[in-house]
């Protein structure tokens, strides 16, 4: 007799590429509740779950899959919602094939249980079908707490500090909450309306959020600790690098935040209906590998492009964006120009970008990432016609808080020095997370760091003392120093 | 928040807002602005704070008429509201005792340049304001200049008003005469500026600009407002949004400013249309 057939990974249903290409709808169909049920099923409810330890915010992943499992779907949402406010998003934005999945044991013999997946059709069907259900808050402290930035970390706080009965403000520079899931991630992958929803939910714990408060201008943080007991800094990392090559400067030439907050927190792609514009464009360049190049790839794609390039200087192995994204991309007709450089914008009387100088590469010794290096090959230039060129190369620290709050330190890129265990700076109660401390990197990291300031101002704020166990490392140090 | 308090009309097509903003009346400095939208569907545009008053928690928005957006302000009454106002945004004009300083103001620069002029003159210098329009029913604020300056000249480039030329005749007819200008401080359309920091070249009269790119944010995230000064890239939001006019590229700041040509037509277009057929009624 045969063996009894292991049920594969379920496929989520998504749009044909070639209508998706033309359209700014989401990709993703996400499950139906027959299909997640199935792929619950795939799960073996580890006695010593993996998976729990490879997500940054420990969700308990094999229990609301076993409610998933049996069902229960709006039960599978709030057992998500314990570790995590914002599943919606994290099912869709994740890097999970690097963090929960990767480590899943039923991945050692087929693939790894779509983790991911369920989360986000979990966290959809509550938001379609239940009521949202506000947990049990704390009594009132009579604390208050202030928050720079609406992105995932300042959400993320926000949410924690006002259960534990704080009375909470986020102070946001933008007109629209959600930092760069909001001007950022395209609709097509992250549709803003979820974004929206998973925000309300924050504000339904008593969250206020005032909006155009550039802190640092409107107030300073100095000011903000006159009105709050604590103040949170999850500012993120919102400084776009350029190549520093010439011709940057010429029309037709963006960074992807500028091309990327146009068309999604402007609506530019709905030109004229909002007033917003952007560049009409025929060939497109996208300079980078990681998941914000893909963005504005697809972006510009779908903005009515005829072509669009992605230029990246290593191989299709070291590109940074996730393998889902590079995929999809390829699928919608994205062409790729690996191992190759720019070295000069080239442009026309007017100041309008008409082509660029590129150098191939090959891939040298690894570097201190450990990523091979890539060198460029003597004589190899040519010239790429393109009217469009979105420089996605990455993003720093913006320095407005640092430069307007005395006291307050940073490392040399700029970013806000904070206690690995506590988030706290070098500013007593004034603490921080997210990107604006580690650099552009994921959401959930955001939120994971989030959940540690919150804790750590919580006890500020109440008087109570640090954790015992840290107390005794501390001792073990000094005993290693004697 | 955001409310107009009352609104004048200052020429053919420069209108002037007083609006309820008491957090930006009481934080602002001299030479910073503001970032406005109309509407939910509206565009980001920055604006000079041209006055505020923190008792009466207002700021004053002076602006002309260009295309849709600043079109379909004009069209806002008293008591309508605006959906945002974020600031204050860029850095504050550094102000101290130079000396003398002449500062110019060009059309709609006029209107940037009066807290300058004032903050100015508070520091003890002595003011000599220069202001200029195309002619004598587009010049604006002549009353508000004169009180905040030690002396003002008018030029008109059709000879209605004032000096029949352009403010660099008159700054030149100054030096002329011997005066000793420790500061130079021009705002207005590109060309006057790039004309009186050549001139002021001349002489190597240090000289102020402030520079009005295509902006989005305001907060230093995008890039749009990207400008070359002294041959290194600047974000006039964040860095500026006054530089040393000796040092920045106007060549390319013009091009830049031409951008979207061709959208902002078709937005006026529509604008016009819409309001046309919807006045004839
Ligand atoms: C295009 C793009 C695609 C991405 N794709 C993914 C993905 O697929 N998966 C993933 O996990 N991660 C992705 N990331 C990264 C992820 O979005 C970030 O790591 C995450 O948003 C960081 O969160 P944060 O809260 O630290 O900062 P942000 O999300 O950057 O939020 C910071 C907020 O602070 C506000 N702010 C800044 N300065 C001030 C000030 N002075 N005063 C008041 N407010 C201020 C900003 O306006 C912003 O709203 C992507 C990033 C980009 C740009
Ligand atoms: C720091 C700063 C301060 C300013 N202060 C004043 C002021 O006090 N009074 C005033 O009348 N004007 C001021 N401006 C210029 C004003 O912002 C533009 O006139 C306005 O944005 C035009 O918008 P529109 O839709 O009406 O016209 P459009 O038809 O869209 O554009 C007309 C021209 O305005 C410029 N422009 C368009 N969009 C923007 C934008 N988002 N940001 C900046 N410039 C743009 C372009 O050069 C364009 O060609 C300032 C600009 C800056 C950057
Ligand atoms: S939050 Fe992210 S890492 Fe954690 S379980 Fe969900 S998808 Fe996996
Ligand atoms: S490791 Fe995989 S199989 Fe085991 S509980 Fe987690 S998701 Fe289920
Ligand atoms: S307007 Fe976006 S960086 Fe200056």
């Amino acid at each position: 007799m045969a063996k009894k057939e292991k049920i594969p990974r379920q496929a989520m249903p998504e749009q044909n590429p070639d209508v998706r290409r033309k359209n700014f709808t989401e990709v993703p169909f996400g499950y139906t509740p027959e299909l997640a049920q199935i792929e619950a099923s795939r799960c073996l409810f580890c006695k010593k779950p993996k998976c729990i330890d490879g997500c940054p915010v420990n969700i308990d992943i094999p229990a609301f899959i076993r409610l998933i499992k049996d069902g229960d779907f709006i039960g599978a949402a709030h057992k998500l919602k314990e570790e995590n406010a914002l599943p919606a998003i994290c099912g869709r934005v994740c890097p999970q094939e690097e963090q929960c999945e990767i480590v899943c044991v039923t991945g050692i013999k087929t693939e790894p249980v779509a983790i991911g997946r369920l989360e986000r059709f979990a966290a959809d069907y509550e938001r379609e079908h239940g009521e949202i259900v506000i947990p049990e808050m704390e009594p009132p402290t009579g604390k208050s707490v202030g928050i720079v930035g609406c992105g995932p970390a300042g959400l993320t706080v926000a949410g924690e500090l006002a259960k534990l009965g704080h009375s909470v403000t986020i102070y946001e520079a933008l007109h629209q909450p959600g930092g760069v899931l909001m001007y950022g991630i395209p609709e097509f992958r992250l549709p803003k309306a979820i974004v929206e929803s998973e925000v309300d939910y924050v504000k339904q714990l008593g969250v206020q959020i005032i909006y155009n408060a550039v802190i640092g201008r409107y107030m300073t943080i100095d000011e903000l600790m006159e009105d709050h007991d604590s103040v949170f800094l999850g500012t993120g990392a919102g400084l776009p690098y350029f190549m520093n090559i010439p011709g940057e400067n010429f029309n037709g030439v963006y960074s992807a935040n500028e091309y990327l907050t146009r068309s999604n927190l402007m609506r530019a792609y709905r030109f004229p209906e909002y007033d917003t514009p952007i560049i009409e464009s025929k060939k497109v360049a996208v300079l980078g590998g990681g998941n914000v190049a893909m963005d504005a790839a697809r972006t510009a794609l779908r903005l009515g492009a005829d072509e669009v390039t992605v230029v990246y200087r290593r191989s299709r192995k070291e590109m940074p964006a996730r393998d889902e994204e590079i995929h999809h991309a390829e699928e919608e007709g994205i062409n790729f120009q690996l191992l190759t450089n720019p070295t000069e914008l080239l442009g026309d009387e007017e100041g309008w970008v008409t082509g660029m100088r590129c150098i191939r590469m090959e891939l040298g010794a690894p570097d201190s990432s450990g990523r091979r290096r890539p060198i460029p090959i003597e004589g190899s230039e040519y010239i790429i016609e393109v009217d469009t060129v979105v420089v996605s190369i990455g993003n720093g620290a913006n320095p407005l808080i640092p430069q307007t709050t005395p006291g307050l330190d940073t490392n040399k890129w700029g970013n806000i020095l904070a206690d690995a265990k506590t988030a706290v700076t070098s500013i007593p109660g004034v603490y921080a997370g997210g990107d604006i401390v580690i650099g552009a990197a994921t959401v959930i990291l955001a939120m994971g760091a989030g959940k540690i300031a919150a804790a750590a101002m919580h006890r500020y704020m109440m008087g109570i003392p640090e954790p015992v166990e840290e107390k005794e490392e501390e001792k073990e140090e000094v005993k290693e120093k004697k | 928040m955001n409310r107009i308090i009352t609104k004048k009309i200052l020429s053919q097509d420069v209108k002037e807002f007083v609006i309820e903003s008491p957090r930006i009346a009481t934080a602002r400095h001299a030479g910073q602005f503001v970032i406005v939208r109309a509407n939910d569907t509206g565009e980001r545009i920055p604006l000079t704070i041209a006055d505020a008053n923190p008792e009466a928690g207002t700021i004053t928005l002076i602006f002309q008429e260009v295309g849709k957006s600043t079109m379909l302000m004009g069209t806002f009454k008293e008591g309508d509201e605006f959906k945002d106002v974020v600031g204050p945004l860029g850095k504050p004009t550094h102000i101290e005792k130079f000396g003398t300083v002449v500062c110019m103001g060009g059309g709609i620069g006029v209107a940037p340049m009066h807290p300058i002029s004032e903050a100015m003159k508070a520091a003890g210098n002595r003011v000599i304001t220069i202001i200029g329009a195309r002619s004598k029913d587009l010049l604006i604020m002549e009353n508000r200049m004169k009180a905040a300056s030690t002396e003002l000249h008018i030029s008109t480039d059709d000879g209605s008003y004032g000096v029949h030329g352009f403010v660099t005749d008159i700054l030149q007819s100054l030096i002329d005469k011997g005066e000793k200008i420790d500061l130079a401080v021009a705002i207005g359309p590109v060309p006057m500026m790039g004309a009186v920091c050549k001139l002021t070249k001349k002489y190597d009269l240090p000289t102020v600009v402030s520079l009005n790119p295509i902006m989005v944010d305001g907060t230093g995230m995008c890039g749009a407002c990207r400008v070359t000064v002294a041959g290194k890239t600047q974000f006039v939001c964040v860095d500026g949004p006054e530089f040393d006019g000796h040092q920045v590229d106007f060549v390319e700041l013009v091009k830049r400013q031409r951008a979207y040509l061709p959208q902002e037509r078709i937005s006026r277009e529509a604008f016009q249309h819409h309001e046309g057929c919807c006045s004839e009624k």
